[in-house]
């Protein structure tokens, strides 16, 4: 863990506390995040999960109970927000109705009070950046979602902040533009050097644009890891849930990686599920031996028949379901119901198959904090 | 080919609507009729046309003293209502305090008390505070309804103003004054004009608070009053044709006003 000197911005373990009639409701509780200088940071989470109040407590919006907020480097857990060099894309994107988009984007530097002269090349630039050169003497009212939204990140940027934050900035959009202009948000990141914190409820596009992602639930932060871990290596059920599907096993750890013969690397460790042992990796916590552990695999990552893989089994196909461009078969094993997920050929119902999966895609997780 | 069917025409409705529409309207007609009417007293029938009732209105010193209380006194009122009133509203609109719901009654009372109780009621006051009656205990007469009529329009208005603008204000570094006065105000600037139109025409009538309230000093609608028990004369009806058009400029203004931008 960095020091909260060096971090963009660093949360320490802050609360955000509501008194209502039946006790207080933590609407944040105890997060602890570290966001680096130039990173694209995701909170992920569903409504309620303290995603959104995170981000106001970083713009200032709330403040918290307990806990510090550091923006680079320097504690402003109850400064105002328009003392943090942190600005907001807001969902809605909170265009100033009677100011031109001119207007609008200068904003930040005219309540700055900075001179005329030296705002219009600045003007000229954020709006070049985010490819809208031309949108300046329109009203927000005249423009559409899309461009509404450049206006707004536009808006956000032109003062080069130390942070932008974003609410679910693309929720507003139709579907057909948002996955282009997701691939612009990524681009703009990159092209600024911006620490972007982005808020969103879709797993899809925090995978596809963060650098480092925080699940959040029920105010509490699951897990915090690069997309590949949170989705290849989730810590919780909770998380294996939340990111794509899940096959859930229950079982006791019968060996650890110390006593495990054939231990591949330091993390194995074997599991006895329905009295069958089974290879399966701990990337988390080291369970003890005895324990009862939830292991999750991805049902994209078990083969139908003779695939590559070290572990195995056979079971009956008890239902398929074709979407197109993939099969999802439900089949019983002697590990319990699995659900296989592949490209291809569907199989039948009834049928007898094998099914083979490697064992560092069998995943022991954590139990769940909530 | 069939003819098309139509929709039956309301005729009884809409001439039921016409006569109930007159009814409210002909006194008023009249009055202005006798404006024109050539003839020394207030009556009809019409005897010819003229203009010498509002020349005598133009010469009439009584009158433009009257008028010119009228306008001291509205304008005066005005400004402190509707000054008095974005603060009320802004604090309903802003603050979650104890007693706000109560508040924001007791704040309409002025409009919903008949005109004769406030009077009584701060004529009392006055004498008891030992306060001398002149244009200025009138004008405090004019602030105590005129501020409920102010607020109204402002509060609607802030209610639906978008509160993620404020924030992002803020955010984009500017100081609660600025944010106030670059982002608030613009959106309810139509809703504060159009309160202090309403707020001015409802003070440049009024008589029952102003018959308590003043001392030696008429406003126009006294002066009219006095008028009417003494000297009859198509004077008064010039007088009031003339306050009736500058009434409806107003109110027309205001609703014009607050048209444009929702």
């Amino acid at each position: 863990m960095n020091l909260p000197a060096t971090s963009s911005v660093y949360l320490d373990a802050v609360s955000k506390v509501y008194p209502t009639a039946q006790g207080d409701v933590y609407a944040v509780r105890q997060v602890t995040l570290d966001v680096q200088p130039g990173e694209f940071y995701s909170l992920l989470g569903s409504s309620g999960s303290g995603k959104t109040t995170t981000l106001r407590l970083i713009g200032g919006f709330e403040q918290p109970e307990y806990g510090e907020v550091y923006i680079g480097g320097q504690v402003v857990t109850e400064q105002p927000p328009y003392q943090r060099n942190v600005h907001t894309v807001f969902q809605d994107y909170a265009l100033f109705p009677h100011l031109t988009v001119a207007e609008n984007v200068a904003y930040p530097l005219t309540v700055a009070g900075v001179n005329r002269s030296d705002i219009a090349p600045r003007l000229e630039e954020a709006l070049r950046l985010v490819h809208i050169p031309n949108l300046g003497d329109r009203r927000p009212a005249q423009l559409s979602g899309g461009q509404q939204q450049r206006v707004a990140l536009a808006r956000a940027l032109i003062s080069r902040p130390q942070v932008l934050l974003l609410d679910e900035p693309l929720s507003a959009l139709d579907a057909q533009i948002r996955e282009a202009v997701r691939q612009e948000l990524r681009q703009l990141q990159r092209q600024t050097g911006i620490t972007f914190v982005y808020v969103t409820h879709d797993q899809e596009e925090a995978l596809a644009l963060s650098d480092l992602i925080a699940v959040m639930h029920s105010g509490q932060v699951e897990q915090v890891g690069t997309p590949l871990e949170i989705y290849e290596q989730p810590a919780s059920p909770f998380v294996a849930r939340f990111i794509g599907q899940a096959n859930f096993l229950t079982g006791q750890v019968i060996a650890d990686p110390a006593s495990d013969s054939n231990g591949t690397t330091a993390q194995a460790v074997t599991v006895a599920v329905n009295g069958i042992a089974l290879g399966a990796i701990a990337p988390h916590q080291r369970p003890a031996l005895g324990a009862t552990v939830t292991l999750m695999i991805r049902p994209e990552r078990i083969v139908l028949g003779n695939g590559p893989g070290d572990t195995s089994t056979t079971g009956t196909i008890v239902e398929m379901t074709y979407i197109g461009q993939r099969v999802e078969a439900w089949v019983d094993t002697p590990l319990g119901r699995l659900k296989v997920v592949q490209l291809g050929d569907s199989p039948t119902v009834g049928e007898t198959v094998q099914l083979t999966w490697s064992r560092d895609r069998c995943i022991l997780l954590t139990a769940s904090a909530a | 080919m069939t003819t098309a069917r139509r929709p039956r025409r309301p005729w009884g409705l809409g001439i039921t609507a016409a006569l109930i529409y007159g009814f409210l309207n002909a006194p008023i007609a009249v009055l202005v009729i006798m404006s024109f009417n050539d003839s020394a007293i207030l009556s009809l029938p019409f005897r010819g046309l003229t203009l010498a009732w509002y020349g005598a209105t133009w010469r009439d010193r009584a009158i433009q003293t009257a008028l010119l209380n009228s306008l001291t006194v509205a304008a005066a009122a005005t400004v402190l209502a509707t000054l008095l009133g974005l603060l009320a509203a802004f604090a309903i609109y802003r603050y979650r305090f104890w007693g706000r719901t109560s508040f924001r009654i007791a704040l309409n009372l002025p409009i919903l008390l008949p005109g004769i109780v406030t009077g009584v009621a701060m004529l009392a006051y006055f004498s008891q505070l030992g306060l001398g009656l002149s244009l200025g205990t009138v004008i405090v007469g004019h602030v105590v309804f005129g501020l409920p009529v102010a607020c109204g329009p402002i509060l609607t208005r802030l209610s639906r103003f978008p509160r993620s603008l404020e924030e992002a204000a803020y955010d984009l570094g500017a100081r609660p004054a600025q944010v106030f006065r670059g982002v608030i105000f613009p959106y309810i600037r139509s809703a504060v004009i159009a309160g202090a139109l309403l707020a001015f025409t409802l003070s440049f009538d009024e008589v029952v608070v102003t018959l308590f309230l003043t001392g030696r000093e008429n406003t126009l609608p006294m002066e009219i009053w006095s008028r009417l028990r003494t000297d009859i004369t198509p004077e008064i009806a010039a007088i009031a044709t003339l306050v009736l058009v500058a009434s409806t400029v107003l109110v027309l203004l205001s609703q014009w006003i607050v048209k444009p931008d929702r």
